[in-house]
């Protein structure tokens, strides 16, 4: 904080009140439903809830389909962290490499950053589309009958490919400016020490990058968990029947399609929960980095 | 060492190509035919159709939905992109002038209540959220689709990052020559965070236009879509057609893709920049 502040007994308050109130508003007081609704059981119709205590979260937990669910989003969630992760590493290290061309290979790069989900996915889907699609064509070449839309694990394929492609500027853009604030004294002595490139990148720069690469780590397990949302919905076009979805997909599914009020609200708090772990992850690794630089 | 520097060369050739190819692509496919794509496949070279096509979807009432056009999704989408981008940057700043500058006794509390907002992305609290927004009448208006989006933490964060950098001489030589908060924030503070300010509006336009979901659980009623709304609604027109309008569906994605692939390639620095120190 400043050392001179102003004092006034009613300023602060009136420029924090236009926050506050969108805050308590939109934010606040829906957690506090979803809590809330999470004990009771809703009549679809309206007519009254009763509470139920946690039998919604046995419902939700104990329940088959919301396992393999589960199952499938921690899966989705490691594949797209680990390739978009080192495919953004791989690309972030080799343009830090060259010389020629440094700044148009940066341009492209980053260039499809912005893109939506939604737009990814709906490109994605015409890449894997049955009668126009390039990369059906390329499997049939491989022998492999893909068939996106229909075979659970075609389709899962085809969202992790479309769910990594959009992530990897991200990282590139991190992981670039990693590597540029390393000190250059750093990289000369390692130079001079060690022959190999590989060697080196593994035992100097790779350590050195570690705080970015943990960073980065955290927002794209968020990105896969939520963000990922629009790709899927596109993918799926809302027959999840034999398609692979997230967690957050479910809710969205069991809350507006299925009406089941109670059992969203309470994987919604079950997510809440894995969202505040993974927070408390990430600060307590920035407060720790802070302590190094 | 000759050898290593092409092989950089073509990780780099292939990586740009694998991330830039699709978007090419599908520019160049919008520009056919539809019949023609169906029997051909994608196209990496430009067709004659790009005015007839751009000019269907942008123009044609009932394109897709039967009462709304390209442009009016397209005017939305700006309606939202800069709405939330300006009502982050007002709120945020007023914010965190106020955590930063003034000394007070809920301060801390103030700035927690705020920084908690982080812990919940909107797609976990949709379902109570959408139950809300209906209970206070705001489905189908911009109101409804843009205020709730401002209640995260983002902005203040970052402002109270800036604030906290400017140097206190200001402040107490602002004070000397007897400048109040009012001005003190409108002569001094604002003027120094242009730069801020101008990266700020970038992200966050980004980041309204690209927003899926809260429209489309806000929007039922046409005049209210967004392009990526758009985009939902076209992929269900598709389910049933003989030959998909592919030309259509991909000229709507470009369109889609068009201000945020800009703004990214013309203020390449000042969003890395805002990106990559936000962190700290």
């Amino acid at each position: 904080m400043k050392r001179v502040q102003f004092s006034s007994p009613l300023l602060p308050y009136l420029f924090l009140a236009p926050q506050l109130a969108v805050i308590v508003i939109f934010f606040y007081w829906p957690s506090v439903r979803a809590i809330q609704s999470s004990f009771y059981l809703e009549d679809p119709f309206g007519f009254g809830s009763t509470f139920v205590g946690f039998d919604n979260y046995l419902g939700v937990l104990l329940s088959p389909e919301y396992l393999s669910i589960a199952r499938f989003t921690a899966i989705f969630t490691a594949t797209v962290t680990f390739f978009s992760l080192a495919l953004g590493l791989l690309l972030a290290v080799k343009a830090d490499a060259v010389i020629r061309g440094n700044a148009a290979y940066k341009t492209l790069l980053i260039s499809v950053y912005a893109i939506a989900p939604p737009v990814a996915g709906l490109i994605g889907m015409m890449f894997f589309d049955q009668h126009i699609g390039p990369f059906v064509k390329i499997a049939a070449f491989l022998g492999w009958d893909m068939k996106v839309g229909l075979s659970y694990f075609d389709t899962a394929f085809a969202m992790i490919f479309v769910a990594v492609w959009k992530q990897i500027p991200y990282n590139f853009i991190f992981f670039l400016s990693g590597l540029q604030a390393l000190p250059a004294s750093v990289r000369e002595a390692a130079a001079i020490d060690c022959r190999s490139g590989i060697k080196r990148f593994w035992t100097v720069i790779f350590p050195l990058l570690a705080p970015t690469a943990f960073f980065l780590l955290i927002i794209n397990v968020t990105y896969a968990l939520f963000d990922t949302f629009g790709v899927i919905d596109v993918m799926v076009k809302d027959k999840a029947a034999n398609n692979p979805i997230t967690l957050v997909y479910k809710v969205y599914m069991d809350g507006f399609r299925g009406n089941d009020i109670g059992g969203s609200s309470a994987q919604s708090v079950i997510l809440m929960i894995v969202v505040f772990v993974l927070t408390v992850l990430q600060f307590r690794f920035i407060e720790r980095r802070i302590h190094y630089t | 060492m000759h050898r290593t520097r092409i092989l950089d060369h073509a990780v780099l050739i292939l990586g740009a190509l694998f991330l830039t190819l699709p978007v090419v692509v599908a520019f160049m496919t919008s520009t056919h035919e539809a019949a023609e794509i169906h029997s051909k496949g994608l196209m990496l070279s430009p067709g004659g159709h790009f005015v007839e096509t751009y000019e269907t979807v942008l123009t044609r009432q009932g394109g897709f939905t039967g009462q709304v056009t390209g442009a009016r999704m397209m005017m939305n989408s700006f309606i939202l992109g800069i709405g939330f981008a300006v009502g982050k940057i007002v709120l945020s700043m007023l914010a965190a002038y106020a955590i930063v500058y003034f000394r007070f006794r809920f301060a801390t509390l103030a700035f927690w209540v705020i920084f908690t907002t982080l812990l919940l992305p909107l797609e976990v609290r949709i379902m109570p959220s959408y139950e809300v927004m209906s209970g206070l009448g705001l489905i189908n208006s911009y109101t409804g689709l843009i205020v709730p989006l401002l209640a995260s933490a983002t902005g203040t964060f970052y402002f109270r990052q800036f604030f906290k950098s400017v140097p206190e001489e200001l402040l107490e030589a602002a004070r000397i020559d007897g400048a109040g908060p009012f001005k003190f924030f409108i002569d001094v503070l604002v003027p120094l965070s242009k730069t801020m300010i101008a990266a700020i509006f970038i992200i966050m336009f980004v980041y309204g236009w690209n927003q899926y979901l809260w429209p489309m659980l806000m929007t039922t009623d046409e005049r209210f879509f967004t392009l990526m709304r758009g985009i939902k609604q076209i992929l269900q027109v598709w389910i049933g057609s003989q030959i998909p309008d592919y030309n259509e569906a991909f000229a709507l994605a470009v369109l889609a893709m068009l201000p945020p692939v800009l703004i990214v390639v013309i203020f390449q620095s000042w969003f890395i920049k805002g990106l990559t120190e936000s962190d700290k």
